[in-house]
C-alpha cells in the first residue's frame, strides 16, 4: 500500500526510512524530507489544542502528481511519514490512519527494548517486517 | 444575463407595467422560509423574478427538462371593477388564460384585481367592489379563494394600500416557494430516476451531466450557491467514481469518448461563468476527459468564489489537476509529450490569477500557503517543459526540440478573447516562455523565486531548498555554477544539520561537480572572482573571509587557490568518504584528491588544509604506560587508532600530533604519587563514533543525570523540602551552544607548536589503522594533545580539536626519603619492622652512596642478619632485589644503597626497638606532696603511667643532600599498671593491675614488686607465686578481673571483701587446674586486657609511714617467645602512703525484739560500732586532737547513709562523735533504721569523716559549691563525689543557717579517710527481711 515509510526523530533527522522502488529512494528522501515543512506546520498549529486531545493523525500533509503524503506525530514529536501512491484510490483515510496506528504500536515495541537507544537508527527486525507488510499489500 | 425564475403576466399589459417598477423592488425585500423536502434545512431566501408576457409558448412542453426556461408563476391582472365589463370581457379573458394553463398542467396561477380610488368616485353606480372579487372567486377558484389577490391603490402612498400591498407580496412569494417545491421536487425525482438507470447500456453521463447541473442552475438562479456546488460535487464524485471502476476493470460504455486522445491543451477557463463551447461539447457528448473536468472546475470555481472562499478554489485546483494527470493515465489516454505539462501550466496560472483577481493583496499573502501549491506545481511543470524543449541548456534548442515546441503551441489553439487583451495571461506566459531560451530563462527564474519567496515567507524553508536545488541544477545546465553553489550549499546545510545522509550525499555530488566547474574558471580567469584566498607561507593560517568579495591578499602571493578548489578538494574528500556511494564513485572522489595532493608544488608554498574527518576518523588513543605520566626522560608512545574513510589505501606522508606544553603551577600533581593514584585507567581513550555527516543531529544529547534532593531543617531535622536536581545542567546547555556553533563551519587553522609527535610514511588502509608516535619526555608539565593532522602532498588533513581533552604528564621529583612503621602503630618495648622507602627521583643513586643514620640510645637499631631491599620502578614493577651492608659504629649506623638508576624506588625494612621508660605513678605523688591528706576517706587514687606514647626522633643523612632528614616515630607504651592499697583488718595488700594497651597478645614473667627503701623489717609476701602458672584456661577468673577495675559507687567500698571472694575462689580452682598443667610458666595477657598481682605487706616491728615500690614485669608478645630474654622488663614505680587502719567499723541490724527476722515496714535497730585499733600515730596529730591528762580524743563524724533506699534511717543519721585515742577503744551508736524491701538486703553504709573544728587555722580557698546546705538527716548528697584534689569538701552541719554571708567564715569541716585507714568489717554484708504480712503485692519483673 505504502511505498515508503519514514519514522523521523525530533530533532528532524530520520530515525528509519525505507521505500519500496529502491531505485527512487533518493526521490523518497527529499519527498519526506520536505514534507518535515508542513508536519511543522502542522504541529504548531495544534501546539495550542489540549494535548490530552490532540489528534496525533496530521492527515495530507502535501499531494504531488504521483504521491500522497501523510504525516503522523507521536507525543514525544516523533513523526510517522507514509508516501502513498497516487493511482492508489482504494485507500481511504481510515486505512491510513489504521496503518499508522499500527506503526506506532510497533515503534512502542521497539522503544521498549531495552536494549535501544532512543535516538538512534531503528534496526528492529520486527518493526521492519511490519513495515514491509504494510508496503506489500499492494493488491 | 442574470437567470431569474420566471413569473407571466397575463391580462392588463397597461396596468401591470404600472405596477411591476414597485413590484420588481419591492419582491426581494422581504426573505421567505423555504421548507425542503427530504429533510433539508429550511432556508431564508430572498425571491427575485423576471417577469415576461404570458404566452403560450413559454409554458414548457411534456418532456421537456429545461428549469431555467420554466414559468414557475402565472399571474393574471385585472382592474376590472364593472360587472358589465368583468361579464363581457374579462371573465372570457381568464377562462381562455386558465384554459391553457390546464392544458399545460400547470397549477401555479394567480389572479390579481387591483381597485382605486379614483376609478370608484368615477362610477358611483359600481357595484359594491368585492362583488367582482367574489364573482372572480367563485368563477375560478372554486376550493383556492387565495389565488386571487385584490392590490388596492397600488400606486397611492396611503396605508391601505402599503397593507394591500405587504399581503399581496406575501401572498405572491408564498405562491413562488410552493411552486418551486413542488416543481423541482418533481425535478428532483425524474433526475434521482434517471440517476438509478445508469447501469443500463443507453445511459450516458452527459445526459445526466445536462439534467443536474439544470438544478444547479436553478440553485444558482435563487443563490443558494451551496446547494448548487453540491451538485456539481455530486456530479464529479460521480465521474470519480466511474473513473476508478474503469481502472479495476468495470467501465462504462459511454466513458469511451473520454478516452479519446488530447488534443487541445488549452487549460481551464475560469473568466467565464459558463462555458458554453464545453457545455455544447457535453451536451453533443463529444467532450473529452480534460474538458469535463474543466468545466465541471469552473462552475466549481464560480460557485466557490460566490461562496467567498478562494482558497479552497487554490486547494481544489491542485487535487483537480493531480486527479486529471492520474485519470488520464489510469484511462490510458494518448497525451503528446509535453501537453500535460502545458495544460498544467496553463491552468494552475489561470487559477493563480483568478483567485488574485477577486482577492485584495493582503488577503492573498495571509493565505500564501495555500496559493504555493500551485506556484511550486506550475514551476514544476515549466521546467520541466524546458527540459523537453531543450530550452535548459546554453545552446540553442535543435531542430527536434523546435518540431515538438510549435506541436506543443498547436495543442494551445488561439487565445481566447476573454484574455486576449491582458498582458500578462497564462497563454501569453507560456508562449512566450517556449518561444526561446532567453525568455524560457527570464520565466522560469521569475516563477522559481516567486515560489522560492513564498515558501520562505510561510516559513516552508525545505520546500524552498528543493526548489533552490532545481534552480541549482539549470543553472549548472546553464554553465552558471556560481549561482549554482548558494542553492547548493544552502540545501547542504540544512541535510547536515538534520541528518538526512542520502540527500547529504547527493547535494555534496551536484556541489562537487559545481565546484570542479568553478574551479576550473576561475583557474583560467584568477582574480576575476572575488573567491580568491591566498595563502603566505606556512607560518600563516588559512584566511577564510566569510564573505570573500573584496578581499586580497597580494602582499606575499607565494601561493594561491581558489576557494572552490578548496570547496571542491574538501567535498570530494567527505564524498570519497560517503558510504552511501557506490565503490566506483568513492575511489573516483578519492582519485580527484590524490591527483590533486600530487601535483607538483608550483611554489614552496603552504599546504591545502581540510578537516581530517572525511579523510579517517580518530577511534581511541592508548597510552604507555598507561597512566599517561612519565618522568622526565622517560619514553612515552601514544597509539592511535584511526578509522579510515578512504575506500582505497592512502599513504599519508607524515601524521603528527600537535602538543601544547604547559607548566603545571600545583606541583604536588607532577609526583609520581599523586599522578599514579589519580589515574587509574587502562590510558584508552575512546572518542565518540559519529557517522559522517549526520556529526551534529546524532551526537547524542548526553543523559539527564537526576539525583534526589532532600533538605532537612537544621534544626529538628525534618524534611523541609525535597526533589529532583539535574546534576549535569551545564552539559544539556552546552549542547545547545554547540549545535548551532556547529552550523557555521569554523576555519581550520594549524597551531604550530615546538611540540609535535610525528610518524612518517604511513599508509591508511581501508577500515582501522593503528599509529604509534613516542616521544622522550623533557620538560616536565602537562601536555594536551590539541590537533592530529595527516599530510598528503600538498594536502593536510587537520582535526582541529581533539575531544575529549588528552593529555599526558611529565614530572620531575626531588628524592625523598619516608620512613614508616610496617604495621600501624609502632609499640615501644619490643622490636619491630620500619619500612625505609626511598624514592630516587631525578637523582641516581651511585655505588656506595649510604643512608647515616645517627643511632640514639633509647632506640637501638637490632643489627639484622641480612637485610634485602628491593627496587622497584616508576610503574611499580619489581625490578631487582640486592643485599644491603649495614655497617653500625658507636655513633652512626650507614647503610650502603644499592646502585639505582633515577625515577625508582627502594624499600627494605630494618627493625628497631625504643626501650621502655620506667612508669611512675606520678598524679599520685603530686596530690600527696601538696596536700597529703586530702583524700581523707576515699581509696588511694590509681595510678598511671605518664604518657602511653613514646616520640622518637631519627637524624638521617642523605646522599644528595647536605641536610639531615629527621624522621620522628612515635611508639606506643603497650601496658599501664595501676596500684591499689587493700585492707583486710590490720592486714594490708597491694594490688597492681597491669593493663595491655596494645593490640597484641603478650606473656608476662618474673614479676617482682620490691620495696625501693629496704626496709628490713618489711615483707611483701607475694600472692602471685603461684598464679604464674595459671594457664590460659583459666579464663573465669581473668574474666571476672576486669569487671572489678571500674566499680560503681556503691560498691566501692565492698571491693575488700569481693577481692577476698575471689581470693578464695581462685584457691578453690587451683587445685583443680594445677595438674593439668603445671609445666606453663608464662602469664598471657590479651590484648585490651587486664593482669591483676597481690602482694601481701606483712611489718615485724614499726609499719612504715609511706612505702616506695617497684613493681617489673617482664614480657614479650606471643609471637616472639624466643626473644624474651632480650626484652628488658616492664617497670612501674610507685608510693603508698596511709597503709595503716586507723578505725574498724561494723554494723549489726538486729529485728526488732520478739521477732526473728526484720520485717518490712517494721523498725529494726542498727548497731555501729567504731573501734580504734592503733596507738596514736603520726597520722592523729592534728586540729581534731584533743588531749587532756594524757588522755588523747579525736572527733568523727559518722553518716548513714543507704543510697539504695532499700532503708529508711529513723531520726539522725550522722552524728559526731568524740574518740579516744587508743588501741581498742570502741564507741557504739544506735540507731533505728526500717527494711522498705523484702529479701536480702545490703547494710547500708556507714561512712567515718574527722571532724575538725571550725577554728582550725586552715585558710582555705573554698567555693561556693562546697557551701552546701546541710540538714541533719542527709548529708548523702556529695559524698560519692570524688574529692578532686583541690577541693576539700567542708559541711556546714552545725550551723544550718547557711547562706551566702557566711562564705569566707571558718566552718567546722569534714575530712575523709584514706581507704586504708578505715576498715570497715561489714561491708557488703545483707540480712534478711521478710515482707509484711499485709503486703498484697507482688511485683515480678521480667527480663
Amino acid at each position: 500500500m505504502a511505498v515508503c515509510v519514514a519514522v523521523i526523530a525530533k530533532e528532524n533527522y530520520p530515525l528509519y526510512i525505507r521505500s519500496i522502488p529502491t531505485e527512487n529512494e533518493l526521490k523518497f528522501h527529499y519527498t519526506v524530507h520536505t514534507s518535515l515543512d508542513v508536519v511543522d506546520e502542522k504541529i504548531s498549529a495544534m501546539g495550542k489544542a489540549l494535548v490530552d486531545q490532540r489528534e496525533l493523525y496530521l492527515g495530507l500533509l502535501y499531494p504531488t502528481e504521483d504521491y500522497k503524503v501523510y504525516g503522523y506525530v507521536t507525543n514525544s514529536k516523533v513523526k510517522f511519514v507514509m508516501v502513498v501512491d497516487s493511482s492508489n484510490t482504494a485507500l481511504r483515510d481510515n486505512e491510513i490512519r489504521s496503518m499508522f496506528r499500527k506503526l506506532h504500536n510497533s515503534y512502542t515495541d521497539v522503544m521498549c527494548n531495552p536494549f535501544y537507544n532512543p535516538g538512534d537508527p531503528i534496526q528492529s527486525r520486527a518493526f521492519d517486517n511490519m513495515v514491509m507488510s504494510m508496503m506489500v499489500q499492494v493488491c | 444575463m442574470e437567470n431569474k425564475p420566471i413569473v407571466t403576466c397575463a391580462g392588463d399589459q397597461n396596468l401591470f407595467t404600472s405596477v411591476y417598477p414597485t413590484l420588481s423592488q419591492q419582491l426581494p425585500r422581504e426573505p421567505m422560509e423555504w421548507r425542503r423536502s427530504y429533510g433539508r434545512a429550511p432556508k431564508m431566501i430572498h425571491l427575485e423574478s423576471n417577469f415576461v408576457q404570458f404566452k403560450e409558448e413559454l409554458l414548457p412542453k411534456e418532456g421537456n427538462k429545461a428549469l431555467l426556461t420554466f414559468p414557475f408563476l402565472h399571474i393574471y391582472w385585472t382592474e376590472c371593477c364593472d360587472t358589465e365589463i368583468y361579464k363581457a370581457s374579462a371573465k372570457d379573458d381568464i377562462t381562455k388564460w386558465q384554459n391553457i394553463l390546464k392544458v399545460h398542467s400547470s397549477a401555479d396561477w394567480l389572479i390579481v384585481v387591483v381597485e382605486s380610488e379614483a376609478k370608484k368616485k368615477n362610477k358611483t353606480n359600481i357595484l359594491p367592489r368585492t362583488s367582482i372579487v367574489d364573482k372572480i372567486r367563485n368563477d375560478f377558484c372554486n376550493k383556492q379563494s387565495d389565488r386571487c389577490v385584490v392590490l388596492s391603490d397600488p400606486l397611492k402612498d396611503s396605508s391601505r394600500s402599503q397593507e394591500s400591498w405587504n399581503a399581496f407580496l406575501t401572498k405572491l412569494r408564498t405562491l413562488l416557494l410552493m411552486s418551486f417545491t413542488k416543481n423541482l421536487g418533481k425535478f428532483e425525482d425524474d433526475m434521482r430516476t434517471l440517476r438509478e438507470k445508469r447501469t443500463d447500456p443507453g445511459w450516458s453521463f452527459c445526459d445526466y451531466f445536462m439534467v443536474q447541473e439544470e438544478l444547479a442552475f436553478v440553485f444558482e438562479m435563487l443563490q443558494q450557491f451551496e446547494d448548487a456546488l453540491v451538485q456539481y460535487d455530486e456530479l464529479d464524485a460521480l465521474f470519480s467514481q466511474y473513473v476508478v471502476n474503469f481502472g479495476a476493470g468495470d467501465g462504462a460504455n459511454w466513458l469511451s469518448s473520454f478516452c479519446q486522445p488530447v488534443r487541445s491543451w488549452d487549460g481551464l477557463i475560469l473568466r467565464k461563468p459558463i462555458d458554453m463551447e464545453k457545455r455544447d461539447l457535453i451536451q453533443k457528448r463529444e467532450v473529452t476527459l480534460l474538458d469535463l473536468r474543466s468545466y465541471l472546475f469552473s462552475r466549481q470555481c464560480t460557485l466557490l468564489i460566490f461562496l467567498q472562499r478562494p482558497w479552497e478554489v487554490a486547494h481544489r485546483a491542485l487535487q483537480l489537476l493531480h486527479n486529471c494527470v492520474q485519470e488520464l493515465k489510469l484511462l490510458e489516454v494518448f497525451v503528446p509529450l509535453g501537453a500535460l505539462d502545458c495544460w498544467v501550466f496553463l491552468s494552475c496560472l489561470e487559477v493563480l490569477q483568478r483567485i488574485e483577481g477577486c482577492c485584495e493583496q493582503a488577503q492573498i499573502e495571509a493565505n500564501l500557503s495555500h496559493m504555493v501549491g500551485l506556484w511550486s506545481y506550475a514551476t514544476e511543470k515549466l521546467k520541466s517543459l524546458g527540459y523537453l524543449c531543450g530550452l535548459v541548456s546554453e545552446n540553442a534548442p535543435n531542430s527536434e526540440d523546435l518540431n515538438r515546441t510549435v506541436d506543443l503551441l498547436a495543442g494551445l489553439g488561439a487565445e481566447r478573447p476573454e484574455t486576449a487583451s491582458t498582458a500578462q495571461s497564462p497563454y501569453k506566459k507560456l508562449k512566450e516562455a517556449l518561444s526561446s531560451v532567453e525568455a524560457f530563462e527570464k520565466h522560469y527564474l521569475d516563477l522559481s523565486h516567486a515560489t522560492i519567496e513564498m515558501y520562505t515567507s510561510i516559513g516552508r524553508i525545505r520546500s524552498a531548498q528543493l526548489i533552490g536545488k532545481d534552480l541549482a541544477e539549470f543553472y549548472m545546465r546553464k554553465k552558471d555554477p556560481q549561482k549554482a553553489e548558494t542553492y547548493l550549499q544552502e540545501a547542504l546545510k540544512t541535510y547536515l544539520v538534520e541528518g538526512w545522509a542520502l540527500p547529504i550525499a547527493h547535494t555534496r555530488k551536484q556541489l562537487a561537480e559545481c565546484q570542479k566547474q568553478l574551479g576550473q574558471t576561475e583557474k583560467n580567469a584568477p582574480f576575476n572572482c572575488g573567491h580568491t584566498v591566498e595563502f603566505r607561507g606556512l607560518k600563516s593560517p588559512w584566511i577564510c573571509p566569510k564573505s570573500c568579495f573584496n578581499y586580497r591578499y597580494l602582499d606575499d602571493l607565494s601561493f594561491r587557490m581558489t576557494k572552490c578548489q578548496l570547496g571542491y578538494l574538501q567535498t570530494s574528500s567527505l564524498l570519497a568518504g560517503d558510504a552511501h556511494l557506490t565503490e566506483e564513485e568513492r575511489s573516483h572522489f578519492c582519485q580527484e584528491i590524490l591527483k590533486y595532493a600530487n601535483q607538483q608544488m608550483s611554489n614552496q608554498g603552504s599546504k591545502v588544509l581540510l578537516a581530517l574527518d572525511s579523510l579517517a576518523q580518530l577511534k581511541n588513543l592508548h597510552f604507555e604506560p598507561p597512566t599517561a605520566v612519565v618522568h622526565v626522560g622517560g619514553t612515552l608512545s601514544v597509539e592511535v587508532t584511526l578509522w579510515s574513510q578512504m575506500p582505497v589505501a592512502v599513504c599519508v606522508d607524515q601524521i603528527s600530533l600537535n602538543v601544547h606544553f604547559n607548566i603545571e603551577k600545583n606541583s604536588y600533581r607532577k609526583t609520581a604519587e599523586w599522578l599514579t593514584k589519580h589515574k587509574t585507567s587502562n590510558g584508552i581513550i575512546n572518542f565518540q563514533n559519529e557517522v559522517l555527516g549526520l556529526a551534529v543531529s546524532r551526537q547524542t544529547m548526553p543523559a539527564v543525570e537526576l539525583y534526589e534532593m532532600h533538605e532537612k531543617n537544621p534544626s529538628d531535622s525534618s524534611l523541609n523540602t525535597s526533589g529532583v536536581i539535574c546534576k549535569n545542567t551545564h552539559m544539556l546547555l552546552r549542547w545547545q551552544e554547540s549545535s548551532t556553533f556547529l552550523e557555521t563551519p569554523t576555519p581550520l587553522s594549524l597551531n604550530n607548536s615546538a611540540n609535535t609527535l610525528k610518524r612518517s610514511s604511513v599508509t591508511l588502509q581501508p577500515g582501522l589503522n593503528t599509529v604509534t608516535f613516542s616521544t622522550q619526555a623533557k620538560e616536565a608539565g602537562t601536555y594536551t594533545l590539541r590537533q592530529l593532522a595527516a599530510s598528503v602532498g600538498r594536502l593536510q588533513f587537520m582535526l582541529a580539536h581533539i575531544y575529549p581533552l588528552v593529555q599526558y604528564d611529565v614530572y620531575s621529583q626531588e628524592p625523598q626519603l619516608k620512613v614508616q612503621p610496617l604495621t600501624g602503630s609502632l609499640l615501644a618495648g619490643i622490636p619491630q619492622k620500619v619500612k625505609f622507602t626511598v624514592t630516587t627521583g631525578h637523582y641516581t643513586i651511585k655505588n656506595g652512596d649510604t643512608l647515616q643514620l645517627s643511632n640514639a640510645d633509647a632506640m637501638p637499631i637490632v643489627q639484622p642478619t641480612e637485610v634485602t631491599a628491593t627496587i622497584y620502578s616508576n610503574s611499580q614493577e619489581k625490578c631487582l632485589q640486592s643485599t644491603l651492608t649495614i655497617q653500625s659504629s658507636e655513633k652512626v649506623t650507614s647503610i650502603v644503597l644499592p646502585p639505582t638508576p633515577a625515577y625508582h624506588v627502594i624499600e627494605f625494612e630494618l627493625e628497631v626497638i625504643c626501650h621502655l621508660p620506667t612508669a611512675t605513678a606520678e598524679g599520685v605523688e603530686l596530690v600527696n606532696g601538696e596536700v597529703p591528706k586530702s583524700r581523707d576517706w576515699q581509696r588511694n587514687e590509681s595510678c598511671m603511667a605518664t604518657s602511653d606514647q613514646k616520640v622518637q626522633q631519627i637524624s638521617i643523612d642523605c646522599p644528595w643532600s647536605i641536610y639531615s632528614t629527621i624522621i620522628v616515630l612515635t611508639f606506643s607504651i603497650p601496658f599501664k599498671a595501676e596500684h591499689t592499697l587493700l585492707s583486710a583488718g590490720r592486714r594490708k595488700y597491694i594490688q597492681i593491675c597491669v593493663q595491655n594497651l596494645s593490640d597484641l597478645h603478650f606473656q608476662l614473667l618474673d614479676n617482682s614488686l620490691r620495696d625501693t627503701c629496704d626496709c628490713v623489717d618489711l615483707q611483701l609476701l607475694p600472692l602471685n607465686a603461684r598464679l604464674q602458672q595459671i594457664p590460659e584456661q583459666a579464663q573465669p577468673l581473668e574474666a571476672k578481673v576486669p569487671d572489678l577495675e571500674k566499680p560503681k559507687p556503691a560498691e566501692r567500698q565492698s571491693w575488700p571483701s569481693v577481692m577476698w571472694l575471689i581470693g578464695s575462689t581462685f584457691i578453690l580452682a587451683v587445685p583443680v587446674l594445677l595438674w593439668k598443667i603445671i609445666m606453663i610458666l608464662f602469664q598471657h595477657i590479651y590484648s585490651k586486657q587486664s593482669v591483676f598481682f597481690v602482694w601481701e605487706l606483712v611489718w615485724s616491728k614499726e609499719h612504715p609511714l609511706t612505702l616506695q615500690c617497684c613493681f617489673s614485669v617482664t614480657f614479650c608478645p606471643v609471637s616472639l617467645e624466643k626473644q624474651f630474654a632480650s626484652l628488658k622488663p616492664f617497670s612501674y614505680e610507685f608510693q603508698v602512703d596511709h597503709i595503716f587502719s586507723l578505725y574498724s567499723v561494723k554494723a549489726d541490724i538486729f529485728p526488732p525484739l520478739g521477732a526473728e527476722y526484720c520485717q518490712t515496714g517494721s523498725l529494726c535497730s542498727l548497731e555501729v560500732s567504731i573501734m580504734r585499733l592503733s596507738e596514736l600515730q603520726e597520722v592523729d596529730k592534728d586540729e581534731a586532737l584533743m588531749e587532756s591528762n594524757g588522755y588523747c580524743t579525736t572527733k568523727l563524724l559518722y553518716e548513714v547513709v543507704d543510697n539504695s533506699s532499700n532503708w529508711a534511717v529513723c531520726g539522725k543519721s550522722s552524728g559526731v562523735i568524740s574518740m579516744p585515742v587508743a588501741a581498742r577503744a570502741t564507741h557504739k551508736v544506735h540507731m533505728e533504721v526500717m527494711p522498705l524491701f523484702a529479701g536480702y538486703l545490703p547494710f547500708p553504709d556507714i561512712r567515718l569523716f574527722k571532724y575538725l573544728p571550725h577554728h582550725s587555722a586552715h585558710s582555705l580557698q573554698l567555693d561556693a559549691d562546697s557551701w552546701i546546705e546541710n540538714d541533719n538527716l542527709s548529708i548523702d548528697k556529695n559524698l560519692d563525689e570524688q574529692a578532686d584534689n583541690s577541693s576539700i569538701k567542708s559541711r556546714g552541719s552545725i550551723h544550718s543557717s547557711s547562706s551566702s554571708d557566711q562564705k569566707g567564715l571558718p566552718m567546722p569541716r569534714l575530712q575523709a579517710f584514706s581507704s586504708a585507714q578505715v576498715f570497715n568489717s561489714s561491708t557488703a554484708m545483707q540480712i534478711l527481711v521478710i515482707p509484711n504480712k499485709d503486703d498484697r503485692v507482688l511485683e515480678v519483673n521480667v527480663t
